[in-house]
């Protein structure tokens, strides 16, 4: 019983982690807005634009990790040989691969050299490639961007999304081919903190260093929008605890009612028993080896039955795994977005610390009758017909 | 060996206490072949009780070879128990889920005796009663009359100073009877005090000392010089193909 409610609970927490890793799970988006607040002199309403050197302000703020400027083109018009279509085009340096987990099915990803040599290439989600080459080969084809070529370097995939819809070209290459000049849409980057409070603090120098460059009040919660999924998943993993301690609070309450269970049963035992009990005190069993018999048998009984039931739920736990997968398999494009049970198995840690906690329920269960069979009067017991 | 001085025991019924034993004074000393007789609700079975340490008394002293029996600690008479008496019951009281061999090596398992060398024990113990063969019976498969020898062996196996026997032949026909009170005979020749409580004549007339109680005080003890007198009293009572040889 606690290994299912352990299983389910774990399977749910590795499910939503596992939709988490979708992105980096300490990524960080930054995007700019209008100022809303007045300062140093300037009105509210003011547009923030980005550049080139606010990326480079950002990565030098301590804790950030890798950092990539984006500069969105939204709808642009994709075309080979008869093929076209509109997709949204993010330009970006390399380090934008770490910051979403982008998975590559076939070539590179934006590279160093490629933003240095402005290079006209472009890596595009495998939906475009449906749409745009079939069944063909993608990989060193040139596509029309707004009517310029491209090469294609890589196909890749987002994780956890079922829309692949997204090309992603060099930023450099971008600014200046599509007059992008050195402005930037959005700052992704990854962040080295592990509690809220870091990453919090992480957050306000950024804003502070990014106020400074476009002289906007850091409090100024307009001026730039700012997503921190590292704090959007350190609560999620919050609420996580609590349904675990939940988890955990009906576990024991099961628990405890199969003590209680138990103990009856030892104390009808010793009433059956009590009998013997009487013999075998006469002949000289100390109270000690008495509560010594009923506990041992206790702790049997609730060992036995509690590794019976163990191995049920893991078992049935592991089914449930089974088919899980299986549903999944059988649904591709789906790929694993859809199920928020993964793995809802438990460790060996687990399963240890459940078959001690058995013993010690045993133990409890029968210290009350076994207490009681030690104080049985042998006369008592003889007379006991 | 045995020693009691001015014992009282009452029960307590509820509001009203039950007064069993009103002061008895007993002397039994190694070697005797003792025993008790009385009505029911005499206090014999209570005073045997007493004797095995199973119960304590409220008032008086009682020595067993020398040691004061008073007050002591569940674990203390439970040891004492294992060492120095040896219990016979009406019913047999063996454990039911154990052979024959088993239940005669239990008291010494509490003595701590590895189980090789206990069931080893126990066997020989078995020979003695003539049981050998049925060692690895359930009591349920066995006669009364051979319960109550493996009873007996059970008792004996501990060496004890004293078997105490409560109606040992009360659920048994009267030729398994006899034949029971020959081995305690033997057992008392080996040097073992017995005691046995009785309300049949013909087997108290086998001991060699009558303790008769009466209305929880002792009415009067009958010696040794004496029980050729109490034998033709009651001798007339048995059946003339129930003689026993003794006689």
């Amino acid at each position: 019983m606690l290994m299912i409610l352990l299983g389910s609970g774990n399977g749910l927490s590795n499910g939503v982690a596992n939709n988490f890793m979708n992105d980096a799970v300490n990524a960080m988006w930054i995007w700019q807005g209008e100022t809303t607040i007045p300062y140093e002199g300037m009105k509210s309403g003011r547009q923030i634009q980005f550049h080139n050197q606010d990326q480079e302000i950002v990565s030098k703020v301590s804790g950030v990790g890798v950092s990539s400027g984006r500069y969105f083109m939204g709808n642009t018009r994709y075309s080979y040989l008869k093929e076209s279509g509109e997709y949204t085009t993010i330009t970006c340096q390399p380090e934008l691969k770490e910051v979403e987990n982008l998975i590559l099915n076939e070539g590179r990803f934006i590279n160093q050299i490629d933003i240095v040599q402005n290079r006209k290439v472009v890596v595009i989600g495998s939906d475009i490639k449906t749409a745009l080459f079939k069944d063909s080969v993608a990989l060193g084809e040139y596509v029309n961007i707004n009517m310029v070529p491209f090469k294609v370097v890589g196909i890749c995939t987002e994780p956890g999304s079922t829309r692949n819809r997204n090309a992603y070209m060099p930023l450099s290459t971008a600014q200046m081919i599509f007059s992008g000049s050195n402005r930037l849409h959005n700052l992704a980057l990854t962040i080295d903190a592990s509690t809220l409070e870091e990453s919090q603090a992480i957050e306000d120098q950024i804003r502070n260093v990014l106020g400074r460059q476009h002289k906007f009040d850091p409090k100024d919660e307009g001026a730039i929008g700012l997503y921190n999924k590292l704090e959007n998943y350190i609560q999620t993993m919050k609420i996580f605890q609590a349904i675990k301690i939940f988890i955990w609070i009906i576990g024991i309450g099961t628990l405890i009612a199969g003590i209680v269970g138990v103990s009856n049963i030892m104390l009808i035992v010793v009433k059956e028993r009590t009998k013997e009990i009487g013999i075998r005190k006469a002949i000289g069993a100390s109270p000690s080896s008495v509560i010594g018999l009923i506990l041992l048998e206790s702790i049997m009984i609730t060992t036995i039955a509690g590794y019976i039931g163990l191995v049920l739920g893991t078992g049935l736990m592991e089914m449930i795994n089974y088919f899980m997968l299986q549903t999944v398999g059988t649904a591709p494009s789906q790929q694993d977005s859809g199920t928020i049970f993964l793995n809802p198995t438990v460790d060996i840690n687990i399963a240890v610390y459940a078959t001690l906690l058995l013993i010690v329920a045993g133990a409890i269960a029968g210290y009350i009758p076994a207490k009681r069979a030690a104080s049985i009067k042998p006369i008592v017991a003889l007379r006991d017909e | 060996m045995i020693r009691l001085n001015n014992i009282h025991k009452s029960y307590e019924m509820g509001n009203s206490s039950l007064h069993v034993l009103k002061g008895i004074d007993l002397q039994i000393e190694q070697g005797d072949f003792v025993s008790i007789m009385g009505s029911s609700g005499s206090g014999k079975s209570t005073l045997l009780n007493i004797l095995g340490m199973l119960d304590n008394y409220d008032k008086g002293t009682y020595h067993l070879s020398g040691n004061l029996i008073a007050n002591m600690s569940e674990k203390k008479s439970a040891k004492l128990r294992n060492e120095m008496v040896g219990f016979i019951f009406q019913s047999f009281n063996l454990i039911s889920f154990k052979n024959a061999m088993e239940n005669v090596a239990l008291p010494l398992y509490y003595k701590g005796i590895p189980r090789k060398k206990r069931n080893l024990i126990a066997l020989e113990y078995l020979e003695k009663m003539g049981l050998k063969d049925w060692a690895n019976h359930m009591p349920n498969e066995m006669s009364g009359g051979q319960k109550q020898r493996v009873a007996i062996a059970r008792a004996l196996i501990s060496k004890p100073k004293i078997i105490l026997a409560d109606e040992p032949t009360g659920a048994l026909d009267s030729a398994t009877s006899y034949e029971v009170m020959d081995i305690l005979k033997d057992v008392n020749d080996s040097g073992i005090t017995v005691i046995i409580v009785t309300h049949e004549h013909d087997i108290a007339a086998m001991t060699n000392q009558i303790i008769r109680l009466k209305d929880g005080l002792i009415h009067e003890i009958i010696r040794n010089g004496e029980l050729k007198q109490f034998k033709k009293e009651y001798i007339h009572g048995l059946e003339p193909a129930q003689t026993p040889s003794y006689v």
